[in-house]
């Protein structure tokens, strides 16, 4: 290919970006990122898949033993130890994710400065690695569903709808701490104890019904309470009170939906702000 | 402004496919802002008023430079010229402030060799994760596994973790996953001289196949030597601004003159015993033009200049001077003595000047001037020795002997004789 080479078209170089190199690189990259780091944490060690159910069964029998026998909250809702389960494994998606994405940034650092790499794709895999996690944790959940004797249902089949509710949040905050940490270095501290207030804010080891009414209202204003309780609704107890009238207006959710969409497009705008300079503030 | 000085060699114009321009500067900027007191974290920024005081660090001003495909392009300077900011602004790691990049061709950047290798992964795994960075579909990747493992010679390795690698084998990994990248353009910082020397080898002739081929590459290095075997153009950087673009051999020996630049006058490296009775004021070396210098061209005129003052009387001094090569080897020596027709002997106070011009026949490289004095002409009454009065760094390409010398000496062959 000498004299006869295609003469090629001088094209402008922008420098690094959230995307950058084109969408087929950045999915491939994102994809294979994430099968990476999911490999490493379950074939990497000798109990591998176990391990991983370990943290979340554990949990799930602790908060089952303190408020079942103790608080005895078991009565309060129908299939109680299930939907604890369920809702564990369901926050542990939101909680991993975002927390692996604080410093997933720092962490691969050495990526960030020395190479041209789609700097989204950095927290989107390490949201990714935990939706696959989640997804093995599910099969945990389905089975338990079975012999606690809950019905399946035709509903079980809108969880994906839940789910992209779920991820979109998630990838968006992901993508705006993992950008944020990079400038302020303690955002990955103050993110842990914001999502352990999340876990308290979010009916997940209580059920909604048993909270006081002005606090119910208010607590549908955390925009993760409607995503669990619908959850709850379609999955496990259809007979649980509905988002509408747990919200007791449209106050609260108007306030939900307005704080995840500005989560959103923060999340988006400071990370596509932030893409081109990450390289030199690490 | 920069300007482009420097013309493609013969050979590759007579190519005729040296002409399309695939890297393209202009003017561009970029400046750091270094922090002299970083705020990093919220508590910080809203717990003090100030926004944090800043230092605006101009890494480049107004590179402008063309790189044309085929070529092996160099870019050398010193520590903190500006040389890796340019390839990382070029490789679209950093963002440029100003001016604007244009370029043809896809592009592999190598700023460090191995970098985004997954210790936990197999060369296998890593391999293909390095190709899609590179922006090639996974097949693709994964198709080139073969050639990357014969070249590194590592195809019995290949489901080993790297972390189990030694740091050899992980360096010729890295570097053949660099070589057999099918980018047109190849952006390198630094890499040479990896793996044992029979690699190194491997990896010169590679480099060789790559300067005549129609691969363009853009070359960050300190070791002028491979400038000049590799290039066939390169740019100076000097305090982030293009000082010179031209032919390889001559943007080298710019280097090397930048490199060993001292302020002119400054005088005497090591004056030996402050005590003895005579002492060394100044000394320096001086071009055709009369100037002082530290470097000289291969070939070109010198003149000595060396200011002494006696302390106490010295009886029959002699004065030997000589130039060291840098194993040590004294090239040129000259012994000398007090003109006859004043007595022989120096009384205190007396300024003693030793001047003119030395026939320069030393070998490109550095050189190190050494003095000694004597008394009474007897080599075993030592006054002063300085083994090291001045620097004088001698520009051009590398030959073998400790002299160079003009000669007439030609090959021929005789045809007649069959």
């Amino acid at each position: 290919m000498s004299a006869g080479a295609p003469q090629l078209e001088l094209r402008e170089v922008h420098g690094p970006s959230a995307l950058g190199g084109g969408s087929r690189r950045f999915f491939e990259l994102l994809w294979l990122v994430s099968v990476t780091e999911f490999k490493k944490t379950f074939f990497g060690t000798v109990l591998g898949y176990v391990w991983s159910l370990v943290r979340p069964l554990l949990l799930f029998a602790v908060l089952l033993l303190v408020f079942t026998q103790i608080f005895k909250l078991g009565s309060q809702a129908t299939h109680y130890p299930v939907l604890l389960l369920f809702n564990i494994v369901l926050f542990g998606l939101f909680q991993e994710a975002t927390g692996a994405a604080v410093t997933s940034v720092l962490a691969q650092e050495g990526i960030v400065r020395k190479t041209q790499f789609p700097r989204l794709v950095i927290p989107l895999s390490v949201v990714l690695t935990a939706l696959f996690t989640f997804g093995l944790n599910m099969i945990v959940v389905v089975v338990f569903l079975l012999a606690f004797g809950v019905d399946p249902m035709w509903t079980w089949l809108l969880l994906p709808v839940i789910l992209s509710a779920l991820l979109l949040l998630t990838c968006c905050l992901a993508a705006l701490l993992s950008a944020l940490n990079v400038r302020f270095r303690d955002v990955a501290i103050i993110w842990t104890v914001i999502a352990l207030a999340l876990n308290y804010a979010t009916p997940i080891i209580y059920p909604l019904n048993i909270v006081p009414e002005g606090l119910k209202h208010l607590l549908m204003a955390n925009p993760l309470t409607p995503i669990f309780q619908q959850a709850r609704i379609w999955i496990i107890d259809s007979q649980a009170e509905s988002v509408g009238s747990a919200a007791g207006g449209p106050l609260p959710l108007i306030a939900a939906a307005a704080i995840y969409v500005a989560v959103c497009v923060l999340g988006v705008w400071v990370f596509r702000r932030e893409a081109p300079r990450i390289a030199e503030m690490l | 402004m920069a300007v482009q000085t420097g013309q493609i060699d013969a050979s590759r114009e007579a190519d005729g496919s040296a002409s399309a321009v695939v890297i393209e500067a202009t003017g561009v900027e970029k400046s750091f802002r270094v922090p002299t007191h970083r705020i990093d974290s919220l508590k910080e920024r809203i717990t003090t008023f100030s926004q944090g005081s800043f230092k605006d660090l101009r890494a480049l001003r107004e590179v402008s430079f063309e790189v044309r495909r085929g070529e092996f392009y160099g870019i050398v300077g010193r520590n903190g010229s500006g040389k890796s900011t340019l390839l990382k602004i070029l490789a679209s790691i950093y963002a440029a402030d100003g001016g604007r990049v244009r370029m043809a061709g896809r592009l592999a950047p190598f700023i460090e060799l191995g970098v985004g290798f997954n210790p936990d992964l197999t060369a296998r795994e890593n391999v293909e994760l390095n190709g899609v960075m590179m922006g090639l579909p996974r097949s693709e990747a994964r198709s080139r596994l073969g050639a990357v493992l014969e070249f590194a010679e590592l195809e019995e390795f290949v489901d080993m973790k790297l972390k189990n690698y030694s740091s050899g084998m992980l360096v010729r990994l890295a570097f053949s996953v660099m070589i057999q990248s099918d980018a047109e353009i190849l952006l390198i910082d630094e890499v040479l001289a990896v793996g044992d020397a029979a690699f190194q080898q491997k990896c010169a002739d590679v480099f060789r196949e790559i300067r005549e081929s129609d691969r363009t590459v853009v070359f960050v290095t300190h070791d002028m030597n491979a400038v000049e075997q590799y290039c066939h153009r390169a740019m100076l950087l000097d305090r982030g601004a293009v000082r010179e673009i031209g032919a390889a051999d001559e943007v080298a020996r710019s280097y090397l003159r930048l490199n060993f630049e001292r302020a002119p006058d400054a005088g005497v490296e090591d004056a030996g015993d402050a005590t003895a009775d005579i002492r060394l004021l100044d000394a320096w070396v001086e071009d055709e033009g009369g100037k002082r210098v530290n470097t000289v061209d291969a070939g070109a005129p010198i003149r000595l200049n060396v200011e002494m003052e006696a302390v106490r009387e010295v009886e029959g001094p002699s004065f030997g001077f000589a130039f060291a090569n840098a194993e040590d080897v004294e090239v040129i020596g000259l012994g000398l003595a007090l003109p006859g027709e004043r007595p022989d002997r120096l009384r205190p106070g007396e300024r003693i000047r030793v001047a003119g011009p030395i026939d320069n026949r030393l070998a490109p490289g550095r050189h190190v001037l050494k003095c000694w004095i004597h008394r009474d002409h007897n080599l075993s009454n030592l006054v002063l020795h300085s083994p090291h009065v001045l620097d004088l760094v001698v520009l051009g390409a590398p030959i073998s002997g400790v002299v160079s010398v003009e000669h007439d000496v030609t090959v021929s062959v005789d045809e007649e004789q069959r």
